[in-house]
């Protein structure tokens, strides 16, 4: 499961760019993966400039 | 209220594009609502914010507060640090982009269009295969409103023109992580841009160095999401890139977005919708610069809908395709032939880029040129080479 690290995110929208699924949303500061649509592509991972996003077990959620 | 007003044009974005386009319509009598997500515009700057002064100057009479220092030295940094000086024949500018961005949404207002700040755009809203206006969140308010025609002009994670079906899917290699600071504390030429390629430092990219004054500077990296390494971020990598080469520097901001790499859309147009800026990648995707070309897309994208709008011709993705066709002609196909550079300067390896700046700077003073630079790295490529000399002559 993707994970974002709200309290790091800067928001500044470069997972939004490479999301294929289009399935995050962000708002001046908030930001919201839509499970339904996410594929676990790992892209926003690749891209984000900060790392702070990860894909963490279902377990450790 | 704006809400329950039924507008000609519905812009989404307040940036250099978005603003652009709306102070030209709305100076034409068009009504003209402009949306930003911001709580304030110009803040946070995610850029660089370097422009060439020449291509600026056509499209805006600057003023004194947009322009930090003028640039006319480009200095490339090749991984063994033989640095290679060419004095430009254009001049630059390094902008204060929230100044410039803030300024150029005023005069958006003064032409007459309405500009609202915190509304954020989730949905475009289709009736008969024709976009006809956007829904959002305004003050934590859920808010819809109606055009003839929208824009999309709000930037590399613009959405607006997916949810209105244009594809638009980055491939890895085309979208690069940025990260940027300001630092204080450095000691730099305040005329001169500074490009440091190598791939050790920055895989897929470039760190810039631009100044804002002799003591001042923009320090930003690019990398390919292509060549993501676990712990090793564009901030992991700029930290380390900072405190190596500007010993003592003092980190005063910090931004961070995607930087643009990629070919031109296709496709930017589509019934009641049209895309600028970012958003359409009107960018150089051999620099990552997109200020001045997503202004011009502006300019073709507004002369093109106040003759629709103002001769009652319905804004169908038929009729837009003028604006398509133009940007493809007079700009689009540049940007589709430096395309061709970008993965071969980008694929160099390190001791390539060595040879090249080292063969560059055995050159006499008056011979270091920007074509040249770009001639000797594809020396070995002839396929390039014409693209080259177009390129270079603007055909």
């Amino acid at each position: 499961m993707i994970v974002i690290d709200k309290e790091e995110c800067d928001y500044c929208g470069t997972c939004v760019a490479i999301c294929p699924e289009n399935c995050i949303d962000l708002l001046e500061q908030e930001i919201d993966i839509d499970y339904d649509l996410c594929t676990e592509c790992k892209l926003c991972i690749y891209v984000c400039p900060i790392e702070v996003i990860s894909d963490v077990a279902a377990a450790e959620v | 209220m704006w809400q329950q007003q039924k507008f000609d044009i519905i812009v989404v974005g307040g940036g250099p594009a978005g603003a652009t386009f709306a102070q030209r319509t709305a100076s034409k009598g068009l009504s003209v609502l402009l949306l930003d997500k911001k709580k304030r515009i110009g803040t946070p700057v995610r850029c660089g914010e370097a422009v060439a002064a020449e291509d600026f100057h056509a499209l805006h009479k600057p003023q004194k507060n947009w322009i930090r220092t003028n640039i006319n030295t480009f200095c490339l940094i090749p991984p063994n640090g033989d640095a290679v000086t060419i004095d430009l024949k254009q001049t630059g500018y390094i902008l204060n982009r929230s100044i410039f961005d803030n300024d150029l949404v005023k005069f958006a207002e003064q032409a007459g269009a309405t500009v609202v700040t915190n509304a954020y755009v989730n949905a475009v809203t289709i009736e008969d295969d024709f976009v006809t206006g956007v829904k959002g969140i305004w003050n934590d308010e859920p808010f819809s409103v109606q055009s003839k025609l929208v824009i999309g002009a709000d930037g590399v994670e613009g959405r607006i023109g997916r949810f209105a079906g244009i594809k638009s899917q980055f491939s890895l290699k085309d979208l690069i992580a940025g990260y940027e600071i300001t630092a204080s504390n450095v000691d730099i030429d305040k005329n001169t841009c500074y490009f440091y390629v190598s791939n050790k430092v920055a895989p897929g990219g470039y760190v810039w160095v631009f100044p804002r004054s002799s003591a001042e500077a923009n320090i930003g990296i690019g990398i390919s999401g292509k060549k993501y390494e676990e712990g090793n971020s564009a901030k992991v990598r700029l930290d380390s890139f900072s405190r190596k080469n500007f010993p003592g520097y003092k980190e005063e901001a910090v931004t961070m977005g995607g930087i643009i790499l990629a070919k031109p859309l296709k496709k930017i147009v589509t019934n009641g919708l049209l895309l600028i800026g970012d958003a359409a990648r009107t960018v150089d995707p051999v620099s990552g610069g997109g200020i001045i070309w997503g202004m011009k897309s502006a300019v073709y994208a507004a002369d093109v809908s106040i003759d629709l709008l103002k001769n009652g011709k319905e804004p169908s993705e038929a009729n837009l395709l003028d604006y398509q066709e133009m940007w493809m002609k007079n700009e689009g196909k540049q940007v589709k032939r430096l395309y061709r550079f970008k993965d071969a300067i980008y694929n160099l390896n390190d001791d390539q880029l060595n040879n090249i700046a080292r063969k560059i700077n055995k050159l006499p003073a008056h011979k270091k040129t920007l074509f040249n630079v770009f001639r000797i790295t594809f020396q070995n490529k002839p396929a390039l080479l014409l693209d080259i000399a177009k390129q270079f002559v603007g055909i």
